[in-house]
């Protein structure tokens, strides 16, 4: 059997649903018999390929660079999966939307409580523009399974993992937090 | 006591005179999702999560105020109804910040457990991310706003079973509140008895015990309808 082609993806998270990923332990083994890692943190690819699979999204829609490769995977993505609170809701990444417009916070953490000759950094390319507000994934593309928790437990994303794998639903919707 | 017969999905159900659909529901083992109803307290019809269709009206009406009569029949499960609840619970997440992850009532939430039954998978409104206070005034409890899904469990529960009315709404809309007294930190509330019953009633995180970190949150709110039934004992 060929195997598909699978992608994971960290946006505005602490990578904590990578390592509930990364706690599947042994049966990583199975899943990399099933499946061809081609791109995300744990895989050497520069730029997102086209037609994958099945990919996996961490972490909330935080900056430029998270909406833009967000519509890219989407166009080269069959199956989309929201993975984790900050994916599915905001979670904390989006607990900055209460301080409402991020410029004038990082005004105030790099220039003015800092040192005073610092200034916000920016570097076209190189470090990309916080967006006005965070949003859950689905706010930025359409999202096909989402799989909440905070982290979702390694049993549960193995059990979302086999689902799709068989080509079946995923069942269990599992809890927030 | 007079008798009364409907059905409910199907079922032929008898029912006491007076009683509410959700209560005659709750005896026939029927289950439907509350959160603003709690044993023990009166009916406010505040939260819609209970709504059903009865025979004969074409509104939607809440079980939990409801009273059965002689032959209605309930639908509790529609199609409709289904995703009226499941949108009343996004909308609830929507309102406030529920932050679940870092929540003391995490894992041991209604509202939680509410959206796992109403089959919510996510959000599809835009979130408000409204700025809440939270107040740490008084010294055993705190109540964190962000959480708060205005059921008035707390209001009716110092009203109704401590009888000391210390708390009540203010405002309108999204700029409801709950307050304390006539809107003075918890702490300088001179009618609180720290008796702690709001903090059993409340079904999310949004009144704790000071100090609790996140999931160390144990409350029982049956503990309301045994103190309200125990007293009936007594007197
Ligand atoms: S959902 Fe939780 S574990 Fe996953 S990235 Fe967000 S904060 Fe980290
Ligand atoms: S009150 Fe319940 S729903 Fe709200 S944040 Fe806390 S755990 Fe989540
Ligand atoms: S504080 Fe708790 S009990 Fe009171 S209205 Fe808010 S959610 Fe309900
Ligand atoms: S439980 Fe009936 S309206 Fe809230």
């Amino acid at each position: 059997m060929s195997r598909i082609t699978f992608a994971t993806v960290w946006f505005g998270g602490c990578s904590g649903c990578h390592m509930s990923l990364l706690d599947l332990d042994a049966w990583l083994f199975d899943l990399a018999s099933k499946v061809e890692l081609v791109y995300g943190p744990l895989a050497d690819q520069k730029t997102f390929p086209d037609g994958v699979d099945l990919t996996l999204v961490e972490g909330a829609i935080a900056n430029e660079e998270h909406l833009a490769l967000a519509r890219e995977i989407r166009r080269k993505t069959r199956v989309l999966v929201a993975l984790g609170d900050c994916a599915v809701t905001g979670n904390v990444t989006a607990l900055r939307n209460l301080a409402g417009d991020p410029s004038g916070l990082l005004q105030q953490i790099y220039a003015e409580r800092g040192d005073p000759t610092l200034a916000v950094p920016r570097a076209p390319g190189i470090v990309p523009r916080l967006i006005e507000r965070v949003t859950p994934l689905h706010a930025a593309v359409p999202v096909d399974h989402f799989l909440p928790g905070c982290p979702p437990s390694a049993p549960r994303i193995r059990a979302m993992l086999e689902a799709l794998l068989a080509g079946a639903e995923p069942s269990e919707i599992g809890r927030f937090g | 006591m007079a008798a009364r017969t409907l059905t409910i999905d199907g079922r032929l159900v008898s029912a006491r005179a007076g009683e509410s659909i959700l209560e005659a529901a709750r005896d026939a083992g029927i289950h439907i999702p509350t959160l603003c109803y709690l044993d023990g307290l009166s009916e406010v019809g505040a939260c819609r999560l209970c709504l059903v269709e009865v025979a004969g009206s074409n509104r939607l009406l809440p079980a939990c105020l409801t009273p059965v009569s002689e032959g209605m029949e309930v639908q509790t499960a529609t199609e409709r109804l289904r995703e009226h609840r499941r949108a009343i619970v996004e909308l609830l997440f929507a309102e406030r910040n529920h932050v679940c992850a870092v929540c003391v009532a995490s894992g041991n939430c209604e509202l939680q457990n509410l959206a796992i039954q109403v089959g919510m998978t996510h959000v599809r409104y835009d979130y408000l991310n409204p700025v809440c206070a939270v107040d740490i005034s008084h010294p055993q409890f705190g109540i964190d706003h962000n959480r708060c899904v205005l059921c008035a469990r707390c209001v009716r529960a110092c009203d109704e079973v401590e009888g000391v009315h210390t708390w009540d709404v203010a405002g309108r809309g999204i700029h409801a509140r709950v307050i304390t007294d006539l809107g003075v930190p918890w702490g300088q509330a001179e009618t609180c008895t720290s008796c702690g019953k709001c903090l059993l009633a409340c079904p999310t995180g949004a009144i704790f015990r000071r100090g609790t970190s996140v999931a160390e949150l144990e409350r029982d709110p049956k503990r309301i309808a045994q103190i309200v039934a125990a007293r009936q004992e007594r007197w």
